[in-house]
């Protein structure tokens, strides 16, 4: 754990770059620091590291104040990735990687054996250990650079705003690869972003940062996006946040609509008379998978003539976010719900999801509640 | 006779190949000049500019002193230091070091200080100690533009060197001297011939050490 404790930054210029911030970052977590430019992040997270050293307050890693240690020693003890990566360009991937280790070192043999692992773990092909920096593109070089930061096992991982110099497909996948990394390790990762996207989707917890080095907001995601403390933190969210944050609700209790699913070789005449007029309904195959959307009253039961049924959503994996977007995006106004192995759940329109949503609202209401009653109890 | 029938006299000449004022002889002495001089301008000027370039710190005054250094005119200062401190080896050495040590020291403080900061601090965040980020970060990217700076330091004191028959020194510069004194333009032109090879051996030289020591990530050639 890492606790921030009431520290500022003052430049000699006279910048206040952090202004009495608290934070504590917890373990086995990805705290992400947000905010417009220059309030304050890096400073932040160089402070952590002593690559920067605070005006006033203290910060403590486990309980023990980080001057307390040489400060070498505590940088080793971290791993840091940069913007772009800053790997040296005159050793190969696999020394660039095997750096910590030797520093600590350990035998060369022993710290490449590590670095190979590493390349491993971050989703590099082997083939890469022996070529440098300038052959390899920019997403594979901050790959690297991870790498570098993990080889000696750091309990803590800092992160400088490391994918934002990449395009957007190859961040997605730099963000999953993270996601997966700290899934199997559970480091306590420090994460500097200006991209709000990104915090939501990496972050456990998100820290909003206004100019001046003023923390706005500490909460996780899904809570800074339905309830933002104040009118900048709403801001900086952007105008979809209500849509935004659908992506933290499930579509597990999704109340959805079995009636209007058939399976080819259904009697559509008998149908027909049942439901005309009643809208489209989706035909299976004979294994439920979803073949597409048919009018009842028009259609003869060729398959080919279907009307596509667009993507699917898959119930429990997919959020509330995924499905009104399926359901907005179907022509009948309604979503596709299938199962993890693609047969089909049911169908939930706009309405139905709408639904859903509120139920959401209510329960975490009640939620809250219950955490406050706790509170006051104690 | 055109330069061309000069060159091919003076090499042809057998008694120009052995004895003391031999061209083996002069090239030797002429060689422990350049090897001489050029190391102890690296011994000043190397250090000063790792340590500049690395703190960033003393550019200014390093531009100042080198400027200075630069508009000392070579031949005076050999005068200078022949009437100050008679015959030897030290009046020829001073004005040539004195002429090696800018262009080492401005380059080497410029190849260091005009590296991307990013490894640097790359380099540092993970607690590299400082010595090591000037060793095993800075310098071998630096490298190319370091040779560089010891390249036409070499080649300025191997064309220079040639001044130390004004003293009664060897080197390839007596057969300049004694060809002008003697009217023998064979012999000068022979000089001067052995004074441009010297020059070509250095570059050679350098090419091959960069080679050898400037990591192939640094070079930075894309073959593909
Ligand atoms: N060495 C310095 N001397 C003086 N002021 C500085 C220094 N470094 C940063 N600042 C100032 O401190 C403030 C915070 O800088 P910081 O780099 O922490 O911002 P940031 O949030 O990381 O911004 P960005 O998103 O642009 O990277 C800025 O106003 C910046 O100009
Ligand atoms: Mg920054």
């Amino acid at each position: 754990m890492i606790a921030i404790e009431d520290v500022s930054k003052r430049y000699a210029d006279g910048t206040v770059a952090v202004d009495r911030l608290s934070l504590q970052i917890p373990n086995h977590s990805i705290t992400v620091l947000v905010g417009p430019s220059g309030c304050g992040k890096t400073t932040t997270l160089r402070m952590i590291n002593r690559m920067i050293e605070p005006s006033s307050g203290t910060i403590r890693v486990n309980g023990e104040d980080i001057l307390r240690k040489p400060v070498n020693a505590l940088r080793q003890s971290m791993g840091y990735v940069i913007q772009n990566a800053g790997l040296f360009q005159h050793r190969t991937i696999l020394d660039n990687i095997a750096t910590v280790p030797r520093l600590l070192g350990w035998s060369k043999q022993r710290a490449r054996a590590r670095a190979a692992e590493l390349m491993e773990r971050v989703g590099l092909d082997p083939a890469m250990a022996r070529r440098y920096p300038y052959q390899l593109s920019g997403g594979q070089q901050q790959r690297v650079g991870v790498a570098r930061a993990l080889a000696a096992d750091p309990p803590i991982l800092l992160m400088d705003e490391p994918f934002s110099a990449v395009d957007p497909v190859v961040r997605r996948g730099l963000q999953e690869e993270l996601l997966r990394i700290q899934g199997e390790l559970g480091k306590a990762i420090v994460f500097v972003t200006h991209d709000m996207d990104e915090a939501i989707t990496i972050g456990d917890r998100v820290a909003v940062l206004r100019t001046g080095g003023k923390l706005a907001q500490f909460a996780a995601p899904d809570e800074l996006l339905s309830a933002p403390a104040d009118a900048f933190v709403e801001e900086f969210l952007g105008g979809d946040r209500g849509i935004r944050g659908l992506s933290f609700l499930s579509t597990r209790d999704l109340a959805l609509d079995r009636s209007r699913v058939f399976p080819v070789g259904s009697d559509w005449q008998q149908l027909a008379g049942e439901s005309a007029g009643a809208g489209p309904v989706l035909v299976t195959d004979a294994d439920a998978k979803p073949l597409g959307w048919a009018d009842l009253t028009v259609w003869a039961g060729d398959v080919q003539a279907l009307e596509p049924h667009g993507q699917a959503f898959e119930v429990g994996k997919d959020s509330l976010r995924v499905a009104l977007d399926r359901a907005v995006l179907s022509p009948t106004g309604q979503a596709v719900a299938v199962d993890g192995a693609g047969r089909v759940l049911g169908l939930a329109g706009q309405e139905t999801v709408a639904a859903a949503i509120r139920a959401a609202r209510q329960r975490r209401a009640a939620d809250s509640e219950g955490v406050s009653t706790v509170k006051a109890a104690r | 006779m055109n330069v061309l029938n000069f060159i091919q006299s003076f090499f042809s000449d057998g008694s120009h190949w052995h004895g003391y004022d031999g061209i083996p002889q002069r090239v030797w002495e002429h060689l422990q000049y350049t090897a001489g001089a050029l190391a102890i301008a690296a011994a000043v000027g190397l250090p000063i500019g790792l340590v500049t370039g690395h703190t960033g710190r003393g550019g200014n005054a390093l531009a100042f002193v080198s400027a200075g250094a630069r508009a000392l005119p070579t031949f005076g200062l050999l005068v200078l230091m022949f009437v100050w401190l008679g015959l030897g080896i030290v009046p020829v050495m001073i004005p040539l070091v004195v002429l090696a040590v800018p262009p080492i020291l401005i380059t080497t403080y410029e190849a260091i200080r005009t590296l991307d900061p990013s490894p640097v601090d790359a380099a540092r965040g993970m607690g590299m100690p400082e010595a090591k980020v000037l060793f095993q970060v800075e310098v071998p990217a630096a490298l190319p533009l370091i040779l560089s700076g010891l390249r036409s330091a070499a080649i300025q004191i191997v064309s220079t060197a040639t001044i130390a028959a004004y003293v009664s020194l060897g080197g390839v510069g007596r057969y300049i001297l004694d060809g002008l004194y003697q009217r023998n333009y064979e012999k000068v032109v022979g000089g001067a011939a052995l004074t441009a090879i010297l020059a070509l051996l250095v570059l050679v030289l350098f090419w091959a050490i960069a080679r050898v020591a400037v990591s192939p990530g640094v070079r930075r050639r894309r073959t593909v």
